[in-house]
């Protein structure tokens, strides 16, 4: 049972007929993810409820009830948002032992649409990171290179569906940790606009930055999970009331007269040969197919790491601030004072790139450099905002690399963080917008790497992006299984 | 502008981190050269620019949510403090809050 080679709609449509059962579906994943254990792509995998869950699938289909749209479809949860009486890390050693009491509203939406939840994937401390390799649980591999990261900082859920160990998966972005480690992987990956999609049970990183969204083998699959997460949700108030479209439909159509703008400050230095190639030669398809390319600019876009480094941090130094040893999680033993207690509980759970970027925030928020650096970055960021709305006046969506390079060594940006932020580039501007942006693979790097592109649209314009990306998608035919995986039987 | 180990120790004091020595060091190292880069932001002229707090401020029809102030049912304070290190009878329960 090969999940790279079934989509949802299908499976769905195969278990309705009985000619499939979820119960297969699922054990045949189970399996995948113990073969697959090097890459380390799980923390925890909740095996009983989901063969529970797959047998309730499977009565519903033997009594002829029609079956909810993800029926038996195997998906995989970043490690950051909750599920009651689940294990949930965040990848952090300060969480090591929490289990929630609650559970994620993306999540719940996609266990009533009938999904199979089959565990929690890795990622990077609290996700933050670009490569996974910030986890107290150790580094999650590329199944295409298994010396080589991911991305992040969701590169458990990135690999899970690259190595068919799930159908579809959710991660967080907020800088890109959906969209690069799908570059990375040779997965799709979307970041819905912001708002479109309920944070209510994501362990907060950056607030105003972060979204929920769907790995998958396919556009078309993307687009179904989206449909099921998307809308309105009581519990969080930054979650949006603009009404959800029919996602799943709005992919069809083609892309005749669509204005494909290119800006010129993602083609510049820094950007792999093959990168750029790759990326070229993917847009000249949607010229083939009719659409127009446009150039455009985005003048700011060398401000994006500065600013995105100040307002992600200040607000997950103000975020992290729950984690203490009070309520929940690891708490260092032999403190005299509650203050001790703090100092030495953070100090032992939080990793150092979690310290850094607390450090980091706490500064650019404190009294006397609150302006120069917090108030400044805020700006800026709305200067950001409006190069996107400029550019959408004369193009409908904007294409760009999603990385300026394919996957890299596990270790090789260890020691420079500012080299690692600097990764971040093509990716950050649309959090800091508030845009929906999607990464497929356009091809491999001549060392075999996957490379994605990165196709960006207005604010709650996912029907055009869907659209622009299915089209895209069908005209470059990538094939998304890694070599190593396909031979192993 | 570089940062000194005693804005390093103090910023940690802050954001409740007992670092070591030989992170105070790093630290300072790694945060020097981010801020050196932040830098960069100050050639821009912002004087006239709104601040961007939200996504939803800039261009968007959708307001600010607000909800009528009206108690709904939560976790409860059971749920509340099982997960919690230490809890007795109800409480969350902590050293002692004022030190020796």
């Amino acid at each position: 049972m090969e999940l790279k080679n079934l989509n949802t709609a299908s499976l769905r449509n195969l278990i309705a007929s009985r000619e499939v059962s979820a119960v297969e579906v699922c054990r045949s994943a189970l399996d995948r993810i113990e073969r697959f254990s090097d890459l380390n792509a799980f923390i925890t995998t909740t095996e009983e409820t989901a063969i529970g869950d797959a047998e309730k699938i499977d009565r519903a289909a033997a009594k002829g009830e029609p079956l909810p749209r993800l029926a038996g479809s195997i998906i995989a949860i970043k490690d950051n948002m909750v599920m009651r009486g689940v294990r949930t890390t965040a990848g952090s050693r300060i969480l090591f032992n929490y289990k929630p009491a609650y559970t994620a509203t993306a999540v719940d939406r996609l266990q009533a649409a009938g999904a199979i939840i089959i565990g929690k994937t890795n990622c990077d401390e609290f996700a933050m990171g670009s490569s996974t390799e910030n986890s107290a649980y150790g580094p999650v591999r590329n199944p295409w290179d298994s010396e080589r990261v991911p991305g992040g900082s969701s590169g458990g859920s990135a690999v899970a569906v690259a190595a068919g160990m799930a159908m579809g998966a959710l991660g967080s972005d907020t800088g890109g940790s959906i969209r690069q480690p799908a570059s990375f992987c040779g997965v799709v990956g979307f970041k819905p606009s912001y708002g479109r999609v309920s944070r209510y049970g994501l362990i907060a990183f950056g607030s105003s930055l972060d979204q929920i969204g769907p790995f998958a083998n396919s556009v078309e699959d993307a687009a179904a999970i989206l449909a099921v997460i998307a809308g309105r949700d009581v519990n969080d108030s930054t979650s949006s009331d603009a009404e959800v479209e029919d996602y799943s439909a709005s992919i069809n159509g083609d892309v005749r007269g669509l204005r494909v703008g290119v800006p010129r400050e993602y083609y510049g230095e820094g950007l792999d040969e093959d990168v750029k190639s790759k990326t070229e030669t993917a847009i000249k398809r949607f010229e083939e197919m009719g659409a127009r390319i446009v150039d455009v600019s985005l003048p700011h876009t060398q401000y994006a790491v500065p600013v995105y480094y100040l307002v992600a941090t200040a607000e997950a130094s103000s975020n992290l601030a729950r984690f203490d040893g009070v309520r929940y999680g690891f708490r260092a033993e032999e403190a005299g004072t509650l203050k001790e207690m703090y100092g030495r509980t953070r100090e032992q759970g939080f990793g150092a790139e979690v310290k850094r970027r607390i450090m980091l925030g706490t500064y650019a928020l404190s009294a006397g450099y609150y302006d120069a650096y917090y108030g400044k970055a805020q700006k800026v960021r709305a200067l950001i905002e409006r190069d996107f709305r400029n550019a959408f006046g004369s193009c409908d969506v904007i294409a760009t690399p999603t990385a300026p390079t394919p996957a890299f060594k596990l270790g090789e940006k260890a020691d420079n963080p500012l080299e690692m932020y600097l990764s971040d580039i093509y990716t950050i501007t649309a959090n800091l917008a508030g845009v929906p942006a999607i990464s497929l693979p356009c091809g491999l790097s001549t060392s075999g790497l996957p490379i994605g592109i990165q196709l960006i649209a207005r604010h709650f314009d996912e029907p055009t992006l869907l659209r622009a990306a299915h089209n895209l998608e069908k005209a470059l035919e990538f094939e998304s299984t890694p070599p190593a995986i396909q031979k192993k039987p | 502008m570089p940062i000194s180990k005693v804005d390093v120790e103090k910023i940690a004091e802050l954001a409740r981190l007992e670092l070591t020595n030989d992170e105070i060091e790093s630290f300072t190292g790694q945060l020097s050269s981010i801020l050196d880069h932040i830098e960069k932001l100050n050639e821009l002229d912002t004087a006239d620019v709104e601040p961007m707090s939200h996504c939803f401020t800039a261009g968007s029809d959708t307001q600010c949510a607000r909800r009528d102030d009206v108690t709904r049912p939560s976790l409860g304070q059971r749920l509340a403090v099982e997960s919690a290190p230490d809890n007795e009878a109800g409480y969350f329960k902590v050293p002692r809050v004022i030190g020796g």
